[in-house]
């Protein structure tokens, strides 16, 4: 399996810990999903004075990697202090980079999500960027030096799954040694088993899970289904074809006539 | 049974302690409150809440202890204040956010689907903005600075005690009964205790008329807006996990009165008479706890659901006191320690 930034992940399985119904409520997802990596927001306002500790100190007690990110941050300035910030309070060099451009489909800036990747990168962080699946985005992602990349399936909390299979199946071909990971739009654990069997190297949800009526127990499908994707990746799948191919062999038939 | 007769001292008194102390004087024990402010005012959370007493919508993200004891809360206020309201909420989502309201319904029980002719029967001023809507008809709603003013008279008026001071929890006599209702200030005695940051404001907009609290939704901004009377209105409201009380963002004010915009444009000329702050005291599970240790019991916890809960506990704490009756949320327990 792909390390991301040096670090190899027992599930390829990273889960957001906003919006659920209570903090009890997110813990007992994580334990169900057995997810490796638990990504957290940052409102600017909290990491004042510590006045978010509480919370974060729940979400340290997950005993999973942390990501933080930079949600709903709209220029490279407010990305690249955020970063500085969540380095600061989660003590760690990862980073999900997230610079929205459109209010309506939280679509990436990608112009700016490369300058920012390429501010931070410079500086030490290890930069997870949430981008399109435009292959020239990603090529310039790599350029500016990230080493993972997490395209969206489809807009954020839409629950669309993959909407450009075809972009993502080229992503994968392109960046055979980067890992890539799904993130957003995954609304079900069969998206997310498809996901895998594209050959990506995670996924990365939230919505689907927290706002679920029983999120623990959404998190586990949804861990099934990704454990499922990727054996089924590593298994090789036979292929696809026009006709039928009879299962059961010729030779053993009975003659009639 | 709790021995009583060495005194009842109740520290705080937001919404928490004052339903404590008239519970306890329905049972005959006549507390003393300590309280740092001489009337009702910002310093407590209670003071910024919603007063909407809604279990059944509450149910949408909720535990159903929420539900299930918040039922009763209309009934026990209008016996206290007479200030209930019982005209229901109403539950909208603009066109684009339809799915919003299925899953709302779909996690929500007594509730019925309203045509856009409905929602013009009951909100006339909402001018047919709505094609769909959701009416939980059981559900009431309170003035909450008014109510806590009410039962604070009552409670003067049944021979109950307010010391104005700051309290020391350490500086009580031996046998003296302590409970501690300070909210979010007890949080260096009860460590699992976290603040949960809310923004609301409070508009004048003679030029609407609502009936009753609304509720639009929206995946990432909800809002709700309760008629307070006279053309008022209080808008609500933000969750954070920060125990920041400081000052509200210009990013969460902004939200609020965007989506009080998109639910009608005649907010666009209000006045905004206050920005309110403050902390939710809750603990992991959002449900309310009750500890005793040695003479402090302390009843906490409350988050989002003062006025829906407080009754509730209220009612299970002068149990404990009077009968000893364990209540359903006692956490821990150790009487015989002293702490």
């Amino acid at each position: 399996m792909k390390k991301f930034y040096d670090v190899s992940l027992a599930n390829p399985f990273m889960l957001g810990t906003s919006q659920y119904p209570s903090p009890a409520v997110l813990a007992k997802a994580f334990e169900r999903s057995q997810a490796s990596v638990a990504t957290v927001s940052l409102r600017r306002e909290a990491s004042n004075d510590k006045a978010g500790q509480d919370f974060w100190k729940l979400i340290q007690q997950l005993n999973v990697h942390i990501l933080p990110n930079t949600a709903g941050c709209h220029t490279v300035k407010e990305a690249v202090t955020t970063a500085h910030m969540a380095r600061e309070v989660f003590n760690t060099r990862w980073i999900k980079l997230e610079v929205i451009g459109e209010e309506d489909t939280l679509q990436p800036d990608v112009f700016r999500l490369v300058e920012a990747a390429r501010i931070l990168n410079e500086d030490g962080f290890h930069v997870f960027p949430y981008t399109t699946e435009d292959l020239v985005v990603a090529d310039r992602l790599v350029d500016a030096g990230c080493r993972v990349l997490m395209p969206w399936g489809s807009p954020i909390g839409s629950g669309m799954g993959l909407n450009n299979v075809f972009g993502l199946r080229a992503l994968r071909a392109h960046f055979p040694d980067i890992p890539l990971v799904i993130d957003a739009g995954l609304g079900l654990p069969s998206q997310a088993a498809q996901a895998m069997e594209l050959g990506m190297d995670a996924v990365l949800l939230n919505t689907a899970v927290s706002k679920a009526g029983d999120p623990a127990m959404m998190a586990e499908a949804f861990a099934l289904a990704i454990r499922a994707g990727q054996l089924a990746h590593c298994a090789d799948p036979m292929q696809v074809r026009d006709m039928a191919c009879p299962s059961t062999p010729i030779l053993g038939k009975a003659f009639l006539d | 049974m709790i021995n009583t007769h060495d005194g009842v001292t109740i520290v705080g008194a937001g919404v928490a302690g004052l339903c404590i102390a008239t519970e306890l004087v329905q049972r005959g024990i006549i507390p003393t409150i300590i309280e740092r402010q001489t009337e009702p005012g910002p310093d407590s959370c209670s003071w910024w809440a919603g007063g909407m007493l809604a279990p059944y919508c509450e149910a949408e993200s909720a535990d159903k202890e929420v539900v299930h004891f918040g039922k009763s809360a209309s009934q026990w206020w209008q016996e206290k204040t007479g200030l209930v309201t019982q005209k229901g909420t109403l539950v909208l989502a603009l066109n684009r956010d339809h799915s919003e309201l299925q899953r709302f319904a779909k996690r929500t029980e007594a509730h019925e689907l309203l045509s856009a002719d409905a929602i013009n029967e009951l909100e006339p001023d909402l001018d047919m903005r709505f094609s769909r809507g959701l009416f939980y008809k059981d559900e009431a709603h309170l003035p909450p600075r008014k109510a806590l003013s009410a039962l604070k008279a009552s409670l003067i008026q049944n021979g109950a005690n307010f010391l104005y001071q700051n309290a020391d929890l350490n500086g009580f006599a031996k046998d003296e009964l302590v409970i501690d209702c300070r909210g979010i200030k007890a949080k260096p005695t009860l460590p699992s205790l976290r603040g949960v940051k809310g923004e609301m404001l409070i508009l004048r907009c003679p030029d609407l008329s609502l009936n009753r609290p609304i509720r639009l939704l929206h995946p990432r901004i909800p809002l709700y807006i309760v008629p307070r009377g006279d053309g008022v209105y209080m808008l609500g409201a933000t969750m954070i996990e920060s125990s920041a009380k400081q000052h509200a963002s210009v990013r969460s004010v902004m939200e609020l009165l965007n989506s009080a915009y998109a639910l009608n444009p005649a907010f666009g000329e209000a006045e905004i008479l206050e920005i309110g702050v403050d902390s939710r005291p809750a603990f992991a599970d959002n449900i309310p706890k009750i500890t005793h240790h040695g003479q402090i019991i302390s009843a906490n916890g409350l988050y989002r659901h003062g006025f829906l809960l407080a009754p509730t506990l209220a009612i299970m704490l002068a149990d404990y006191i009077h009968q000893g009756i364990k209540p359903e949320w006692l956490t821990t327990c150790t009487p015989e320690s002293k702490t």
